[in-house]
């Protein structure tokens, strides 16, 4: 029970800090709204709607990394992170009350990006927003454990990218496929199963990264 | 307390510390002392369980539940209040009577009036203030402070003066600073590191 | 320590470079042409070994990560690296070989619709980024245990990247060409054997060649310093 407490008490700071300082989200609002727009100039007339789907995975795979990459910022302010590490509170929750906050963000963007998708480009039906909701914890769960790894490195903001996007094929795969697929449930089944085995995975890898 | 031997931390092809040997008994006040750069900060690092020895056997008598560590850096968040962030390292640490614990150390160390404010906008020496709080605020059995007195004013400087005398004695502490005449009353240990 | 290291690696190094030499004879000679695909075949007995001997050298680069983990000795560390540095070369081969069986095939230095080609420039990517993490951080246990992790990873992707990639054939492209085991005879199945027990062994001697010589230099260096 306290471990679930301490995760709240992590992602409320998270937010917290967040709406503070205003930093992170507003950009990925912006940054996706200003992809959708690029995607109407680069994709030519008379493009199906399915190549618009494709690109819209692409959207949200780099405002993800967007809002990845400044994750783990608060924690290196001031060393905190130290701080975190060396309570008596398990590690792991660290890692979800990262996540959880993170993933809160991406939603938060998509609630704004994904409305204006349908009004630009066409329509998304349930399976396609399962898909996007599948892939967003998905990518959330890995790309908060690879932004700590690449945090303590020099290059962390070339790094980041490069660690992620290689995990992120198959989730590409299971949002563009619950989109466009007469038979999305399969690849809503490749999502869940994806994130059941990652998530738990980072989970349990994420004091082994932390720590000496 | 703490008992280690022919400790040695490198990182790559560096060797920050070599053949280090430490005893500390409980309630023990130990001075790290050393120039910049003999590895003081990564010495303390090490025995809060930071950094893992590459080399040597090290005993340290305290969980992290008993451990407070003051670091370099203030390890507190920026955007937060100070109230905010006791009350999230209060959480970790699992302190009971959170608040009235929270309450006492802000005005034992002069901040209860700025409790309200953000760090962000407090001064480096309300900053260092705050960390101590931080780190005295489960009531550790083992203290390890990394340059206490740095970018404290005249205030400051006796409020901690005053709580290192408060603590020596019932608590172990190990205290790394470049300048040891101002500790050598309370010290019973000296750790110089060359 | 080394030394009993080295001294069988001689051996094991002269059995794999016999072992490849009588595969190449089977493979080029021996075994029978291939009736569809003609001569462009034969790079299947390559091509499809050395993939298989790619995906050994991860697992077993993910194997002495996951005991660095849990038994926290740092040797496991270089070991890890070496068989993913390993794992790299071969999968690097997998994908030049398969381009140019793609070539003389079907005319095409690339295609989509091969699965395992698919799935390893995946894989190369994802490794040649365990690669850029590694350079990227400091040397110490921080950096072995956070490539002991992403080694862990690859090998989990593995099984979900082919998963994903048989979904996407439904929309990416349509399987128009024959699959890639084709109907084996005997000798064919035989050279098949050979060529992946060779290469596998080769895997395996240019890992501990590799480790044998990280090894030393780890140790030259050591010395150096005490001497210093």
């Amino acid at each position: 029970m306290t471990y679930l407490t301490d995760v709240a008490a992590l992602t409320r700071k998270d937010l917290r800090v967040e709406l503070r300082a205003r930093d992170t989200l507003p950009a990925m609002l912006l940054f996706v709204l200003s992809t959708l727009v690029v995607f109407h100039f680069a994709l030519p007339e008379g493009t199906g709607d399915d190549a618009a789907y494709g690109l819209l995975w692409v959207a949200i795979v780099f405002t993800a990394l967007l809002g990845l990459a400044r994750a783990w910022v608060p924690e290196h302010e001031h060393g905190v992170l130290d701080g975190l590490v060396l309570a008596p509170s398990d590690r792991s929750a660290i890692w979800l009350g990262k996540t959880l906050a993170t993933l809160a963000f991406l939603v938060a963007a998509q609630v704004v990006a994904l409305p204006a998708f349908v009004v630009f480009f066409a329509p998304l039906d349930l399976t396609a927003l399962a898909g996007v909701l599948l892939a967003d914890i998905g990518i959330c769960a890995v790309g908060s454990l690879m932004a700590a790894m690449a945090a303590s490195s020099r290059s962390r903001e070339v790094l980041l990218p490069l660690l992620v996007l290689p995990l992120a094929i198959p989730l590409i795969v299971g949002g563009v496929g619950a989109a466009i697929s007469p038979e999305g449930e399969r690849y809503l089944l490749l999502l869940a199963l994806y994130d059941g085995i990652f998530a738990v995975l980072s989970w349990a890898s994420f004091e082994y990264v932390v720590t000496e | 307390m703490i008992r280690a031997r022919d400790l040695e931390k490198r990182y790559g092809r560096r060797r920050v510390l070599v053949s280090v040997d430490i005893a500390v008994p409980a309630s023990g006040f130990a001075v790290v002392t050393g120039p910049n750069g003999s590895g003081k900060t990564t010495l303390l690092r090490v025995l809060a369980g930071l950094a893992a020895p590459t080399r040597g056997v090290l005993e340290v008598n305290a969980d992290r539940a008993q451990l407070g560590y003051l670091a370099h850096e203030p390890l507190v968040y920026r955007e937060l209040t100070a109230l905010e962030n006791l009350e999230l390292f209060g959480r970790l640490y699992r302190v009971s009577e959170r608040r009235e614990r929270i309450g006492m150390l802000l005005e034992r160390f002069g901040l209860w009036d700025a409790r309200n404010e953000r760090v962000s906008t407090y001064s480096r020496g309300m900053t260092q203030r705050l960390a101590l709080c931080r780190t005295l605020l489960h009531d550790p059995a083992l203290i390890l402070l990394d340059e206490p007195y740095s970018a404290l004013d005249q205030e400051g400087v006796e409020l901690l003066d005053r709580e290192l005398e408060a603590l020596a004695g019932s608590r172990t502490l190990v205290v790394a600073t470049h300048d040891p005449h101002r500790l050598a009353q309370l010290a019973t240990t000296t750790i110089a590191l060359a | 320590m080394s030394t009993s290291l080295i001294r069988t690696l001689p051996g094991l190094a002269a059995l794999a470079a016999g072992l490849m030499g009588l595969a190449i004879v089977l493979a080029l000679i021996v075994a029978p042409e291939d009736a569809d695909q003609g001569i462009s075949q034969r790079i299947f007995y390559i091509h499809v070994p050395i993939a298989l001997t790619a995906y050994f050298c991860f697992g077993l680069g993910a194997w002495k990560a996951l005991l660095l983990l849990w038994r926290g000795d740092e040797r496991y560390d270089l070991e890890s690296y070496v068989a993913i540095h390993q794992g790299t070369i071969f999968g690097a081969l997998t994908l030049i070989t398969g381009s140019i069986w793609a070539r003389a095939s079907w005319d095409v230095w690339w295609t989509w619709s091969s699965n395992q080609l698919v799935l390893f420039l995946v894989l190369f990517l994802f490794y040649c980024a365990y690669f850029m993490l590694r350079f990227s951080l400091e040397e110490g246990a921080r950096r072995a245990r956070s490539s002991a992790v992403y080694a862990l990873f690859g090998v989990v992707l593995i099984p979900i990247s082919f998963l994903a990639i048989r979904l996407a054939e439904d929309f990416i492209h349509p399987t128009v060409f024959t699959r890639e085991g084709p109907q084996m005879t005997g000798t064919m199945f035989a050279t098949f054997c050979v060529s992946w027990a060779a290469l596998t062994l080769l895997a395996y001697v240019l890992y501990r060649v590799e480790l044998a010589g990280k090894r030393l230099d780890a140790d030259l260096r050591e010395l150096r310093e005490v001497l210093l």
